[in-house]
């Protein structure tokens, strides 16, 4: 018992510390006290000044997190049914590369995609007439954040739907396509029901790495009015210039992680449910 | 399926097109997959050895013309990086690559295996435990760097619990520590997590036999739960290697860039990159790639960890109940 109560004072500890000094009062932010008290929500407020803009990264953040886990989940799940289901040639080779890809460091790819990004004619001819058609420079805009989040959110997505798919009772499958389905009409008419559970928590997962991604979304873009929250946060600026503005951060930093810790929870319980669930008992 | 069509080929009545439409399909639905990989993955890496190779524009030509253009140096970039102006940095910032990472998967894999066995033999709060262990994962490393930063402010709270004056996020060792510290917390739940998942595939019998051959806690623990949790721990290992080793946001935001004592080849590669020295963030960038990709093939290679074994298995064979976790566990590594 007591090594369960360390654990989770080890875990909740500093979370508790941060909750705690966002709901301070601006006056005692450096009180050690651990309960804050008064308790305020100045900090709160001061997220959502006009001149900070929080709303607009968190709205951005929304939008690059969010399409790159739409388009991850489209493209992913044909993969995933493939390498779950089907008995092909090459087959480890691709589960091998897409598991490669995801170890990558995201630096080795930032630098070229933001050589090519910044202005699409340092590519050279091919480059510049690509850039013609859809844009000089890339950067501050969502393209340029969501496309090399597929980098990571791609292969995490692949690795999660393979096994889940891997779950599902294909005694189900085999029975339609005997009854006549192509194994095309197996898939869409039999394991999307079935898979949605596992597809759902997949996104949760994917939408929480792309969430937090920090590297891509501050290299690609140098406009306020264009950075995630994450990189906004690391970049609220003070009153006065030098001081960091702390309690303002830890508000943001609830802000941003709360929703994440209450999807955990959610996503705990929908994968149990979405388990027991399935079509053969 | 596998099993299903290996019984059905060796009795022969398998028809021929089935099987060509079952390979068909498969590329149809793997090849979007591998497009998007080879435009976003393989063409940067590809890009950036090419870019290595040259270097901006910089300085005046014989005639006094300024240059223009990316001007090809071969391996220029890389001798610079050992011999030239910005060796000390480089090799500096290959140091703490090194260090950290060594470091922080050593406190990790220790805090982790402890936290694996004691969440095994909880019987009451598993539900709490699963949730808070979740919590660190989920924090954007980013806004835990900041949470760290406000932790070790020179009035902040590990110097009124330790009663010290520290200026922890300051260049010198302290920096470090915080740095170790931070990522510890972060990611040893994660380590935990995994190899939890690994202990749960321990059959129950195997402790009752050495219940009956009179083996001691210890002896258990040693003989029985490690080994048979190893390959868990090996793929655990290995993820939190590779991450230590790209290892970005939380020196950047919780010291600061161009800070000799945390900067890492991350960090350097951005930094050049951030200057449009294109060339040689590239080349960083490169080694730092050749770093990662010696380090998994020796992992893989002289431990056998199994890669590819583990996103195989979670199959039915393994109780559903397991599922959350592995999957979870997974969730965290690319992040």
């Amino acid at each position: 018992m007591i090594g369960v109560a360390v654990i989770i004072v080890y875990c909740l500890v500093p979370f508790y510390w941060m909750v705690v000094s966002a709901f301070r009062r601006p006056d005692d932010q450096f009180s050690n006290l651990p309960i804050p008290w008064p308790i305020s929500i100045e900090n709160f407020v001061a997220v959502f000044k006009p001149d900070v803009g929080f709303g607009r990264s968190l709205l951005n953040s929304l939008i690059v997190a969010g399409t790159a886990t739409i388009l991850t989940l489209i493209i992913g799940t044909f993969a995933a049914y493939a390498l779950a289901r089907l008995d092909f040639r090459f087959k480890n080779v691709v589960l091998a590369v897409i598991i490669a890809t995801s170890m990558f460091p995201g630096i080795s790819l930032i630098v070229p995609l933001l050589k090519a990004f910044t202005d699409w004619g340092n590519l050279g001819p091919v480059g510049a007439f690509l850039g013609s058609i859809w844009g000089e420079s890339w950067i501050n805009t969502y393209q340029a954040m969501i496309l090399p989040s597929l980098s990571f959110a791609l292969p995490l997505a692949v690795f999660n739907l393979t096994a889940f798919f891997r779950q599902l009772p294909f005694d189900l499958e085999q029975a339609a396509m005997i009854d006549g389905c192509t194994p095309g009409q197996a898939f869409r008419k039999i394991i999307i029901p079935l898979a949605a559970p596992g597809v759902f928590t997949t996104a949760i997962i994917t939408f929480i790495a792309a969430w937090n991604e920090f590297i891509i979304a501050l290299s690609m873009v140098n406009e306020k009015e264009m950075q995630t929250a994450t990189v906004a946060i690391s970049k609220f600026t003070g009153a006065y210039g030098f001081d960091q503005p702390f309690g303002t951060q830890m508000a943001a930093g609830v802000l941003v992680t709360v929703p994440l810790v209450v999807a955990v929870l959610i996503f705990q319980r929908r994968i149990i449910a979405g388990l027991t669930t399935g079509g053969v008992k | 399926m596998a099993v299903a069509a290996g019984a059905v080929r060796k009795a022969g009545k398998r028809p021929k097109n089935r099987e060509e439409g079952a390979g068909r399909l498969a590329a149809i639905l793997v090849s979007p997959t591998m497009a998007v990989l080879g435009l976003v993955v393989l063409y940067p890496i590809i890009s950036a050895l090419y870019t290595s190779l040259y270097r901006e524009g910089e300085g005046l030509d014989a005639q006094g013309f300024v240059i223009e253009g990316d001007q090809f140096v071969g391996l220029g970039n890389y001798a610079a990086m050992f011999a030239g102006a910005g060796a000390d940095r480089f090799v500096n910032a290959l140091y703490n690559t090194t260090f950290f990472t060594v470091t922080t998967v050593l406190f990790e894999t220790f805090i982790g295996v402890a936290m694996a066995l004691v969440m095994h033999r909880a019987f009451r709060g598993r539900g709490i435990l699963r949730a808070s262990i979740l919590v660190p994962w989920a924090i954007p490393t980013a806004v835990s760097a900041l949470l760290w930063k406000w932790i070790f402010q020179p009035d902040g709270a590990a110097n009124a619990l330790l009663r010290t004056e520290i200026l922890w996020t300051t260049e010198g060792w302290q920096a470090k520590v915080a740095i170790i510290l931070a990522d510890t917390w972060k990611t040893a739940p994660f380590i935990g997590l995994l190899v939890l998942a690994g202990l749960q595939t321990i059959p129950g019998e195997v402790y009752e036999a050495a219940k009956v051959d009179g083996a001691s806690g210890w002896t258990q623990l040693f003989r029985i739960t490690l080994p048979l949790a190893k390959p868990a721990l090996l793929v655990a290992v290995l993820f939190r290697l590779l991450d230590s080793l790209r290892m970005f946001d939380l020196p950047y935001v919780l010291i600061g860039p161009r800070k000799d004592s945390v900067e890492v080849l991350s960090m350097l590669a951005f930094d050049e990159a951030n200057q449009t020295r294109y060339g040689p963030a590239a080349a960083y960038a490169t080694i730092l790639f050749l770093y990662v990709a010696v380090i998994a093939f020796l992992f893989v290679r002289l431990l056998g960890a199994d890669v590819i074994g583990a996103a195989k298995s979670q199959r039915k064979k393994t109780p559903r109940a397991k599922a959350p976790t592995a999957t979870t566990a997974t969730g965290g590594a690319a992040s």
